[in-house]
């Protein structure tokens, strides 16, 4: 049911963009947090977000997962419309089940691990895959251990996430959402919550994940991340989006006095 | 030199290291709190064992009587039957009242308010006469022919009514319970499983409960041992098998209360025991990876130490819940 006619994007020729946002608005109560967000992300790309702290742009990945529920505009990812069915111009909340289905193509790596506590770094991985997929233990254990060993933790696959520091939890949890094999990655400030030494590691893997093609949309303090991998770069703030373009020129080059000023204070 | 002198530090082995032999400091009054409570102590055995009025006799006679047995029998049923209700239920009360759903919610609401706000005493004795006040089950269509009906009394006799009863109650208490074990679970454990594709209820059976049985364990302990001891009110249904109502018969019997009173609580005492071991293990087992876990081996070297230990991926289902 969820892949009607009536659920598709607006048709446009060429290639499509895997995530459309337009003109998106999130209000919390009298709070506006989003004022008009519009971005497209191509198949492949890496898109980074930065902006101060209480800019939007949590919220607006959030929304792109269905954390949050926009308060306005669409927000399309690989033609469907997240969180709602169209029906001649009048939408429809998705139910329980459409949403969670709009939500296995999307991964998401949150700021502090979320990962299961009472469950080993594998069966973290390997939860999803047979809970949701219903895939069998095997395979999806063969699968966890391809993936813990590309985050370069196949030797925990056995420890509890208490047995782990930040860095390799925060890299179990990337093996985890990419155990559902989404198109699409979002990481939320996914080093944030690291000491300085452990950054770098989770950063690879993010690294590595661009090179094989997936599509990413990131949220970061890590400018350097953003010159090296980026596609992309969006500069958020209050709400709006100040700047966005290629990131070694905007980075080197700011042209919005915002931009200027942030950057100053975090390279 | 300086490095030379540096590697020199670092090979110095544990037994050659001149270890503080620090002495600790005095506690006199600890001393002196153990000698009054060895005071009071003796005096309490002393007084137990010279005092006739105890009848430690009668205590032997009646210790191991077949209908004192069979009392401890039936209060080890009740309390287990009603506890595995009160659960089941409880569970389902929690759910309801984290739902979506605002029927679920208000119902669950409802349901404790009235369990709770009501005396246990007071169910028992309904539960006991509804048999008076319907005296027939039956199973029909409203208005229509009836289809099935039993005698109330048959279905509905004095074990079943003490167990609902008890079991009902209970599951008001333990709802309340198990709300707070949920709530105490992080936020972000149910958006990472949402985030996963899992739907809420899968969630929460395997994510959000699992975690909370953490904090669910400890009071729900505490509410198993007091139903040991509520099982004593089920004389108002009136259930009259139980350890209490057939020592209080004892006693009325023999004209020695006192004994017999003993025997009830040396049983109540060695039951409780016996929960708080198992209260144990099951504590155990829910603390998995978070309390019971060796402190991780970070280093480098423990790394590959585990790494040898770990088990390869063509093994089969053992490698689950494997500990390093």
């Amino acid at each position: 049911m969820t892949d009607t006619v009536s659920i598709k994007g607006p048709d446009s020729t060429g290639v499509k963009p895997l995530v459309e946002i337009q003109g998106v608005h999130k209000l919390f109560g009298d709070h506006h947090v989003l004022k008009g967000i519009d971005m497209t992300v191509n198949r492949g790309e890496v898109s980074v977000i930065i902006g101060p702290s209480g800019s939007g742009k949590s919220t607006l990945l959030r929304c792109i997962n269905l954390l949050e529920t926009i308060s306005a505009g669409r927000i399309y990812v690989h033609d469907d419309l997240i969180g709602f069915r169209d029906v001649n111009g009048k939408l429809h909340d998705l139910n329980t089940k459409q949403i969670a289905a709009q939500r296995r193509e999307i991964g998401m790596v949150f700021q502090r691990f979320n990962l299961f506590p009472h469950k080993t770094a594998l069966q973290n991985v390997i939860e999803a895959p047979t809970q949701v997929k219903r895939q069998s233990k095997a395979a999806a254990k063969l699968k966890a251990l391809e993936l813990l060993e590309m985050v370069g933790l196949s030797d925990r696959a056995n420890f509890y996430p208490s047995q782990l520091s930040g860095g390799q939890q925060q890299r179990v949890a990337i093996a985890r959402a990419l155990a559902m094999e989404p198109e699409l990655m979002l990481f939320d400030e996914p080093t944030s919550a690291l000491d300085p030494e452990l950054v770098g590691d989770v950063l690879q893997v993010m690294k590595d994940l661009a090179k094989s093609g997936m599509t990413m949309i990131v949220v970061t303090h890590e400018i350097g991340f953003a010159r090296e991998v980026g596609d992309t770069l969006t500069f958020m703030d209050a709400g709006v989006v100040v700047e966005s373009g290629n990131p070694r020129e905007i980075i080197a080059n700011p042209q919005h006095h915002r931009t200027k000023e942030f950057l100053s204070r975090v390279l | 030199m300086s490095r030379l002198s540096r590697r020199n530090t670092a090979s110095i082995k544990a037994a050659d290291l001149e270890l503080i032999d620090a002495t600790p400091v005095r506690h006199p009054w600890r001393w002196v709190g153990a000698a009054v409570i060895l005071l009071v102590a003796a005096l309490a055995i002393q007084s137990m064992t010279t005092n006739p009025k105890f009848y430690w006799g009668t205590f032997r006679t009646y210790l191991f009587d077949v209908l004192v047995i069979q009392g401890v029998g039936w209060t080890l049923i009740l309390t287990v039957s009603s506890m595995v209700i009160a659960i089941v239920l409880a569970i389902l009360l929690a759910f309801m009242r984290q739902s979506e759903n605002p029927l679920f919610r208000y119902v669950s609401w409802v349901w404790v308010w009235f369990f709770r706000g009501t005396p246990v005493y007071t169910q028992l004795l309904f539960w006991g006469s509804i048999g008076a006040l319907y005296p027939k089950i039956i199973v029909g269509v409203p208005f229509g022919p009836e289809l099935f009906s039993w005698d109330t009394a048959t279905v509905i006799n004095a074990t079943v009514a003490a167990i609902v009863g008890l079991g009902l109650n209970e599951s008001a208490y333990l709802a309340e319970i198990f709300r707070a074990g949920l709530k105490s679970v992080d936020n972000g454990q149910m958006e990472a499983a949402e985030a996963l594709g899992m739907r809420r209820s899968k969630v929460m059976w395997r994510i959000i409960l699992p975690q909370a049985m953490r904090v669910i364990i400890p009071p729900t302990g505490n509410e198993t041992i007091g139903m040991l001891k509520t099982t004593s009110l089920v004389l108002a249904v009136p259930f009259t098998l139980d350890l209490t109502f057939v020592t209080n018969a004892l006693a009325s019997r023999t004209f020695l209360p006192i004994p017999l009173l003993m025997v009830a609580a040396f049983w109540y005492l060695l039951i409780t025991s016996v929960l708080m071991v198992g209260q144990y293990y099951v504590e155990r087992h829910f603390g998995k990876g978070v309390d019971n876990v060796m402190k991780a081996p970070v280093q480098a070297t423990a790394a590959a130490g585990a790494a040898h230990t770990a088990p390869p991926a063509t093994t089969d289902g053992t490698t689950e819940g494997g500990k390093p």
